[in-house]
């Protein structure tokens, strides 16, 4: 390859400070170890057995005493159903609301297989067919004509031949059109090129792991026969309050340092009442599971809680007294739920009427959502 | 590996208890997991290897009698063995048993080989009577012990946990599965059925064909032993009397059939069976028990009640997928996947053959991950989800429904005895005098009379029971609320309809409630629910109000559209007024309904815009049916939670803004003045800008309609503010003429529907005519303004004479103000 293009031009160099490594460069080590203590039957050209790379996500023990820290924190089923797929060459779709770690579950999944994650299609909406199969580099085409040299691959043509996982992220973002050129390589597992009378076959080892938002409907909707190639794993939101409260308050404190907003030790309350509020509308139901809630239009996600807070902490230390109070969160809580003026609206009223009226402690918050509702 | 790890626990030189399982000299002692598929399919290989001359059974001896019953075409599993005490039909255990549950196996091939069958449990008469003094859930009964163990409250010994736990499986039910259940006796997994029918007892390999099939009930009765030599009874102290009784029904079984007695229990018990103990050592932990006359039945069952979330202690999460294992000749996880498919496709979800070839292949895949000798229902779940339902729950939810636990129904033929329901019908009505007759009769009831109200109850139950016995007819004479007006005609077939209401419970309070309880939750309309909780009041079933009323509110708040809740707010209202004549308790009842018209106060204003007028219409009439029911919520029990406030400002709200339907602000801003929450200047300004002429014609006189119109005394308003009238009055000679012929319509609906009284009164005072503008302003009583030329002094005179005597006041200080 004359050219080489995107991703795989830019590896760091080795010992160079990059911002954000790469999974197979940040677990190097992990990798390593899982690799030396693995001994169960490895398919065609992964690094690992399924199992190691279900070690590998979920954390673990290994029997030499090394620790392998969890990057997925969620239902082991998933994983297994992930790994178990990418095992089975179907190719595997994770689907979920935005910040539910679809792309960092993937990046680790394709990491500890091929031990390569840089295999990427950005999927946009301008993603061109050329990024899907192959282009041309005009210069040698117009100087040497068609030829294998003047050749430039796509990432998922590198996959293939070298029988690789590649990743393909926003998956419903690609226009139709050019997710349609993807059921061929997922069915005949083959890439013909017409122009040079060649095709490119998939070796064993090759497969594709495609991310892509459920919330946003009708972005470019898959077809379903490209959907039938793909098994489907949901990543739900977190599943208990603590463990979206820590999340929360870590991004937050993250965030909040990067802005010079001063912490507020009181601020967790209101983070927990975030968290609560959010949670209990996108469920339908309160916490104690007692009474049934309409659920507003909105996605209420994590991420979507993180900015809430984050507003919060900026208003209390720009204008208030730097405590985070209910009152600087009520207006942000107001806007992430309330996206159709009609619908939600009513939603929202009825949740501060039936539910946030009643609890205990709750008293200043309601006041202060009556207020900017008002 | 599922295999090592029972190799483990009981290795092979042990044969403290093993000698008891050995295949050529009984006693058989088949140690099972009750509705396990695998421990069915292991019985009746072990049955047909050995040939028993008996079968001892599980279970309560005075079954016996009803043991044939099982062989007749028309019985079919699922279906219970119900034990009740005859004196209290609320006493009862029941003894479920699937087509795939190894007592039911080990019974028909009894009965089909002509071999006696036995049951061997403690008698009913004693469990049933032991029962009283920690009522528990029915079912609970004494026979599931292995299993009940892990349904107990008390934290006991769970023994297949702990033989799970050492073979490192972290759920105990995977552990079996794969142990035992998957394990078919042939060691085949995937055609075990086939190999099963063909596997006569004097099959292709007689020499080690008994002993296969025997091994994993001598290697389960070794775990078993090993663990009970560590936990004793596991914390089940009647276990020991049980056991007691089944040694001697055992010893008295090999007494008469010689050694040739095969024995199917829980394993939990197998070591206990196979223990020495003296006769007379037995006999003294029997005596001295408590004992109660009981009957016993067979009862239809349904794969639901088998499934543990209808809180059965003996339940199986998964009914329908173990039936499916004992059912399927061979590769039953592509059979599943294909059955799965069906149901998808008969649901309209585009399934192809494409899905179920990778759907199995995921499932076996997943299975060869999680070292499991054959993929389970975890696995055939995990990948349906993830090929055939996109990842989504909700087609899985259906999956669940409808084929993991299943829809099946058992049969009981009509020769089985009566069913306990029966019983306490015909106690019920010997003591409410009311006798079972074909002719047709009236029955009129007064409900504040004790047998009465009992009777009202008694019939309102079995109505929904769906035994038609009574029916309500409007009452004649009196309407009050505590008169009541029954139809009575007892029709033979009732006796069908009480049998088949027998599955919900054995007295007709519990199998009411019961039933109410199942309906509530399948219930999709919020209407079917609040008639629902109305019925559930009449019928005294106060056990059913809190999942009537969780139902309830889940709908209400659920349901999107105001309309339905302003439907049922009123029967609510209604309920918690009948509840009050009734002494129920209505105060979860009054909960819901405050919780319901908080919705309704939200979401009415936004619903009233942007309407038809025949929407409008329908909507007027919510309106004034919520405001009755919130009259009446306000003065019930707890005053004080600003529910009246509220819905004031709603209604404030409705009459303000101007997008809402003419006919709904008009009416609101009625309500309001008669209530006196608005003061007469303001309701004049309203309608002074509602017929001001800016406003459509239409809309005004649709105005008008919603503020004076219905028979409600808007007539006698007009009649006695004659400022009101006089706003009338200018709107409509202001109205142009070409619009008029369309105002007309809506106007005279309006005015005719006024008392023909009303109505020449209000014509009198319009042919008066308004006060010219001069006049009024001279007038010296300003507050008369409107129709006729203000005070007659002359005439009122003459009347005020009269008047003082009315109102009782001297004449005197009269004189003195003219």
């Amino acid at each position: 390859m004359t050219v080489s293009n995107t991703t795989a031009a830019v590896e760091p160099e080795a010992g160079a400070q990059v911002l954000r490594p790469h999974a197979e460069d940040a677990f190097a080590d992990e990798l390593k170890a899982l690799a030396a203590a693995d001994d169960r039957p490895r398919p065609a050209r992964w690094r690992l057995s399924p199992w190691a790379v279900a070690t590998y996500l979920q954390g673990g023990t290994l029997p030499d005493g090394t620790v392998i820290t969890p990057k997925y924190v969620g239902p082991r089923r998933l994983v297994e159903v992930a790994v178990t797929t990418l095992a089975t060459d179907r190719a595997l779709l994770l689907l979920g609301v935005p910040g539910t770690a679809k792309t960092w579950v993937s990046e680790h999944l394709a990491a500890a297989v091929s031990g390569d994650s840089t295999l990427l299609v950005q999927g946009t909406a301008g993603t061109p067919e050329e990024a899907v199969r192959y282009g041309w580099n005009y210069a040698q085409l117009l100087a040497h004509g068609p030829s294998r040299d003047a050749l430039v691959p796509s990432p998922l043509m590198r996959a293939m031949s070298e029988g690789m996982t590649a990743r393909v992220e926003e998956l419903t973002r690609i226009p139709a059109d050019v997710q349609d050129s993807l059921i061929t390589i997922l069915s005949e597992k083959t890439l013909p090129v017409p122009e040079l009378g060649q095709e490119v076959q998939a070796v064993r080892g090759f497969n594709l792991i495609a991310t892509a938002n459920d919330r946003d409907r009708g972005v470019n909707e898959l077809s379903s026969a490209l959907r039938r190639r793909f098994n489907t794993v949901v990543l739900p939101l977190p599943g208990t309050p603590d463990a979206e409260v820590d999340i929360v308050s870590r991004r937050v404190d993250q965030i909040g340092r990067s802005l010079d907003l001063p912490a507020s030790p009181e601020g967790l309350t209101e983070i927990r009442r975030v968290v609560t509020v959010f949670r209990e509308l996108r469920d339908g139901v309160t916490t104690d599971g007692r009474t049934k809630l309409k659920s507003p239009s909105g996605t209420l996600s994590t991420a979507e809680a993180i900015s809430v807070v984050t507003n919060g902490l900026a208003l209390a230390a720009h204008f208030g007294d730097g405590v985070l109070r209910p009152g600087d969160v009520a207006a942000g809580i107001l806007g992430a739920v309330v996206r159709d003026p009609a619908a939600d609206r009513v939603v929202w009223q009825e949740y501060l009427e039936t539910v946030v009226r009643e609890r205990d402690g709750w008293k200043d918050f309601y006041r202060a959502c009556r207020e900017v509702s008002a | 590996m599922s295999g090592a790890a029972v190799a483990a626990a009981a290795p092979p030189g042990r044969t403290t208890t093993g000698s008891a399982a050995r295949p050529v000299v009984g006693p058989w002692l088949l140690g099972v997991r009750h509705h396990g598929p695998g421990s069915a399919r292991a019985v009746l290989a072990a049955l047909r290897a050995a040939c028993p001359a008996a079968v001892l059974i599980e279970g309560p001896p005075e079954g016996d009698a009803l043991l044939p019953l099982a062989a007749d075409p028309r019985m079919r599993p699922p279906v219970a063995l119900l034990a009740h005490a005859v004196d209290d039909p609320g006493r009862a255990s029941f003894w479920p048993m699937a087509a795939f549950s190894p007592e039911w196996v080990a019974i028909r091939w009894a009965l089909d080989h002509g071999v006696p069958v036995r049951f061997i449990d403690l008698p009913a008469a004693h469990s049933l009577a032991l029962k009283e003094p920690a009522p528990k859930e029915p079912g609970e009964g004494p026979e599931r012990a292995e299993h009940a163990q892990e349904e107990e409250v008390t934290p006991v010994v769970d023994p297949i946990r702990v033989l799970a736990e050492t073979a490192g499986y972290d759920d105990p039910e995977r552990w079996w599965e794969d142990v035992v259940e998957h394990r078919s006796p042939t060691g085949e997994r995937d055609d075990g059925g086939m190999r099963l029918e063909g596997a006569t007892p004097e099959g292709a390999d007689p020499d080690d064909a008994p002993g296969d099939v025997l091994a994993p009930f001598v290697a389960l009765a070794e775990a078993m032993s090993a663990l009970r030599e560590a936990y004793g009874d596991g914390g089940q102290p009647r276990d020991a009397v049980r056991e007691a009784y089944m040694r001697i029904q055992l010893r008295t079984a090999r007494k008469e059939f010689g050694d040739q007695v095969a024995v199917v229990c829980g394993a939990w018990h197998v070591p206990a069976l196979a223990a020495r103990t003296t006769l007379a050592a037995d006999r003294a932990l029997l005596k001295g028990l408590p004992k109660v006359r009981t009957d016993l039945t067979w009862v239809p069952w349904t794969h639901r009640r088998l499934a543990r979330q209808s809180g059965y202690g003996a339940g199986i999460d998964s009914p329908g997928w173990y039936g499916h294992l004992f059912e399927a000749a061979d590769r039953p996880i592509e059979r599943w996947m294909t059955k799965v498919a069906g149901l998808l496709r008969g649901e309209d979800r585009f399934v192809s053959t494409a899905h179920v070839i990778e759907a199995v292949r995921l499932a076996e895949t997943l299975a060869a991950l999680r070292g499991r000798p054959l993929a389970g229902l975890g696995e055939t779940t995990d990948a349906v989800r993830a090929v055939m339902c996109e990842g989504s729950d909700v087609p899985l939810a259906l999956v669940r429904d409808r084929l993991i636990v299943g829809e099946s129904l058992g049969e009981v033929p009509d020769t089985a005895p009566a069913v306990p329901l029966q019983r306490d019908l015909t106690r019920s009505q010997r003591t409410l005098r009311l006798k079972p007759e074909a002719s047709e009769r009236e029955l009129d009831l007064d409900l504040r009379k004790e047998t009465d109200a009992a009777r009202s109850r008694l019939l309102h139950r079995l109505r929904l029971l769906d035994v038609g016995w009574g029916d309500p007819v409007a009452g004649r004479g009196s309407t009050g609320t505590f008169r009541e007006s029954w139809r009575l005609s007892w029709e033979p077939e009732l006796h069908v309809r009480v049998a088949e209401a027998g599955v919900w419970g054995t007295t007709v309070l519990t199998a009411a409630t019961a039933k109410a309880a199942s309906q509530a939750v399948a219930a999709t309309a919020l209407a079917d629910v609040t008639a629902l909780a109305e019925h559930c009041l009449l019928a005294g079933l106060p056990d059913a109000l809190p999942v009537v009323m969780k139902a309830l509110a889940d709908r209400a708040a659920l349901d999107a559209d105001v309309g339905h809740l302003a439907d049922a707010l009123p029967a609510l209202a209604r309920s918690l007024r009948y509840g009050d004549v009734r002494s129920t308790d209505t105060a979860a009842l009054a909960e819901v309904a405050a919780g319901l018209a908080e919705r309704i106060c939200v979401g009415l204003p936004p619903a009233c815009t942007g309407l038809d007028p025949d929407g409008a219409e329908t909507l007027r009439g919510r309106v004034e049916a919520v405001h009755g029911a919130i009259g009446l919520l306000d003065t019930g029990a707890e005053p004080g939670t600003g529910l009246r406030e509220r819905w004031d400002a709603v209604l404030h709200k409705l009459a303000a803004r101007d997008t809402i339907a003419g006919i709904i602000r008009g009416r609101a801003t009625r309500l309001l003045l008669d209530e006196g929450r608005l003061p007469e200047d303001e309701a004049a300004r309203l309608m002074g800008l509602a017929l001001s002429p800016g406003t459509p014609p239409a809309d005004a006189a649709a105005w008008i309609e919603g503020f004076v119109g219905g028979a409600s005394g808007g007539g006698m308003l007009l009649v006695h503010d004659e400022r009101l009238l006089g706003l009338v009055d200018a709107w409509l000679t202001g109205v142009p003429a070409d619009q008029f012929t369309d105002v007309l319509p809506l106007l005279r609906r309006t005015f005719s529907a006024y008392e023909p009284g009303v109505r020449r009164t209000l014509g009198e005072l319009v042919r008066r005519g308004p006060v010219p503008e001069g006049a009024r302003r001279d007038d010296a009583a300003p507050a008369t303004g409107g129709f006729g030329p203000g005070l007659d002094p002359a005439r009122a005179d003459a009347v005020e004479p009269v008047l003082r005597l009315l109102l009782g006041r001297p004449p005197e200080p009269a004189e003195a103000a003219v």
